[in-house]
């Protein structure tokens, strides 16, 4: 489904993505991780477009999607949430959501009717999934730290993605807050078919909910493979997971 | 309960209409005249406040569209045989266009670089009008625009402009609310976010600037009627400064607030002229005590002491 092969950008001559390759499947869970600083979410800023690549290729369902604008990469169907906190403070949580149903179904030209005529039961339905159904009336200041980040999926949600990408979803979550995050993303993938890339820090999370898992270190990707391929790659120990030498559960 | 809400909502604004009808009828001439100035001011600081405060653009220099649909109502009426009531239509689409163009050149550049642009943009459209004699009259202006007879008397031009600025003020709200209006807000708060939901944020942008502009325009038509007068100190810089301080004093968050500070502007424009020729100092003074003591403006301060009483009642 989406494809990225030798992807790279730099800044100053800092290489922060550098040849960076990376397959995903239809349907499929795929998590990137990496120490801090690795380049994940630069990755994730190239594929969606927020910054331009220097080189390399973006290929989504078969059409070449390198450098396209976000909105152009939103419209065919790529989504996503950001790792801070990025949604639109002076808007409550449910208008938050239903500018971005509102977007997807290409009403941003109607200038007459009322927007409480759009995107209503479709808006509901989606706080209703993620939970922030008791909260839609409140702006985003009123939230917790972990509600806002379950207000980024559920704004990534409202263009009714086929892939979705999340940026550290659960970081800074409540142990509660993480496990109910990590359901709804479980829930996303099985019931409504969502194929997701995401990455994480909480190694734990990722190998509970991935399919395969692409290791990159220093920008450049180590290895993608599956849980147990990754776990027991020598490269990975050595330049992540600590350097044992131990196979890793 | 937002049922009852609103009905006391439409019964405000029902009442109010029907104290500006009654104006003339127990208002002096001088004070008709003032009510009409304080509308349509009001009209175009709102226009403004479309994109400022609704869209986060920083339409610097507002008043060059002002002046653009005051010229091209009167131009239009002086230059060709045509209905003068084809006027009122053609300055506001004149302006329609300049905010559209000048909004082309603009919208690439982000916030400030966006308002510097455009002051010097408009600082070039008024230094046109300004120099060009021959067409525009230069810096003597139009006097005397001959109307139509229903609006050329004080009373009918109040009428005229009451209507105008009605509808007008139903129409920009109309728009606030609607999916545009939704996606404008969210540009204004989050330009990145609004990119990645999928909305092409600088056409969304340039078409708000367009009706800004033609909205600006029809308060400067509604100008030729009420002041049967164009110059081109209409477009001054300081005239748009004036409209940002309106917006920010009412309260740039709130849809009547430019409206409230229209009104509070141009009273104590008018008082204050009088007393001393130091306006521009007052209104220095003005700005000045609002960001300090009222950073929501007036109505944004009413609407938080009307909930914190409602909280401890
Ligand atoms: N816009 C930018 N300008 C300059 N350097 C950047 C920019 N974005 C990211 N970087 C650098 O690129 C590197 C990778 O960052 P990032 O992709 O955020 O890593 P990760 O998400 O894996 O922690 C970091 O060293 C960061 O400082
Ligand atoms: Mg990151």
């Amino acid at each position: 489904m989406l494809e990225v092969t030798a992807l790279s950008k730099s800044f100053d001559g800092f290489k922060a993505v550098n040849n960076a390759s990376l397959s995903v499947k239809d349907g499929e869970v795929v998590a990137v991780i990496g120490p801090n600083g690795a380049g994940k979410t630069t990755l994730f800023n190239l594929i969606t477009g927020v910054i331009r690549p220097d080189g390399g290729k973006v290929v989504f369902r078969g059409k070449d999607i390198t450098g396209l604008k976000p909105y152009q990469v939103c419209r065919r169907g790529i989504s996503r949430s950001f790792q801070v906190v990025n949604v639109f403070p002076r808007l409550s949580v449910f208008e938050n959501v239903q500018v971005s149903v509102l977007s997807r179904q290409k009403k941003t030209w109607n200038l007459f009717a009322p927007s409480s005529k759009f995107a209503v039961a479709e808006t509901e339905k989606i706080l209703e999934n993620v939970g922030l159904t008791d909260v839609g009336d409140a702006t985003s200041a009123a939230l917790s730290h972990g509600e806002r980040k379950v207000l980024e999926i559920a704004i990534a949600l409202g263009g009714n993605p086929e892939f979705l990408i999340l940026d550290e979803p659960t970081a800074g979550m409540s142990p509660e807050e993480t496990s109910r995050c990590i359901d709804l993303i479980r829930q996303l993938k099985e019931k409504l078919g969502i194929t997701i890339l995401f990455c994480e820090h909480d190694m734990e999370i990722v190998f509970s909910i991935s399919d395969r898992i692409m290791v990159m270190v220093h920008g450049s990707t180590v290895i993608q493979g599956t849980c147990n391929e990754v776990r027991c790659c020598q490269e990975v120990q050595d330049a992540y997971l600590g350097g044992s030498d131990v196979c890793l559960m | 309960m937002t049922g009852s809400f609103l009905r006391k909502r439409s019964l405000w604004v029902i009442a109010t209409l029907v104290v500006l009808f009654l104006f003339p009828v127990f208002l002096d001439r001088f004070y008709v005249y003032l009510a009409a100035i304080i509308l349509l001011t009001g009209l175009c600081a709102t226009s403004l406040n479309f994109v400022l405060g609704y869209g986060g653009v920083y339409q610097f220099h507002h008043a060059v569209f002002y002046g653009a649909g005051a010229y091209g109502t009167a131009l239009m009426i002086l230059k060709t045989g045509l209905s003068p009531w084809l006027g009122f239509i053609v300055g506001p689409v004149v302006a329609a266009m300049l905010g559209f163009i000048i909004g082309l050149i603009c919208v690439r550049l982000s916030k400030l670089y966006f308002g510097m642009l455009q002051i010097s943009l408009g600082s070039l459209v008024w230094a046109i009008i300004y120099r060009w004699y021959s067409f525009t009259g230069g810096d003597d202006g139009i006097h005397g625009v001959p109307l139509p007879d229903i609006i050329s008397s004080p009373n009918g031009g109040y009428y005229f402009t009451l209507i105008v600025t009605s509808i007008s003020m139903f129409v920009l709200y109309r728009m606030i609310k609607s999916p545009f209006g939704s996606a404008l807000q969210g540009i204004r708060d989050n330009p990145v976010r609004s990119e990645m939901i999928g909305v092409n944020v600088r056409l969304q942008q340039l078409l708000a600037l367009t009706i800004a502009g033609f909205f600006g325009g029809v308060a400067g038509a509604l100008f030729v009627v009420v002041d049967n007068t164009v110059f081109p100190d209409m477009m001054f810089w300081t005239v748009s400064l004036e409209l940002v301080i309106m917006c920010l004093l009412g309260g740039w968050l709130s849809y009547l607030g430019p409206m409230v500070g229209a009104a509070i502007i141009v009273l104590l424009r008018t008082y204050i002229s009088g007393i001393t020729v130091y306006w521009a100092l007052a209104l220095g003074i003005i700005m000045m005590l609002v960001i300090f003591f009222l950073p929501n403006g007036v109505l944004g301060y009413l609407d938080r002491f009307l909930k914190k009483k409602a909280r401890a009642r």
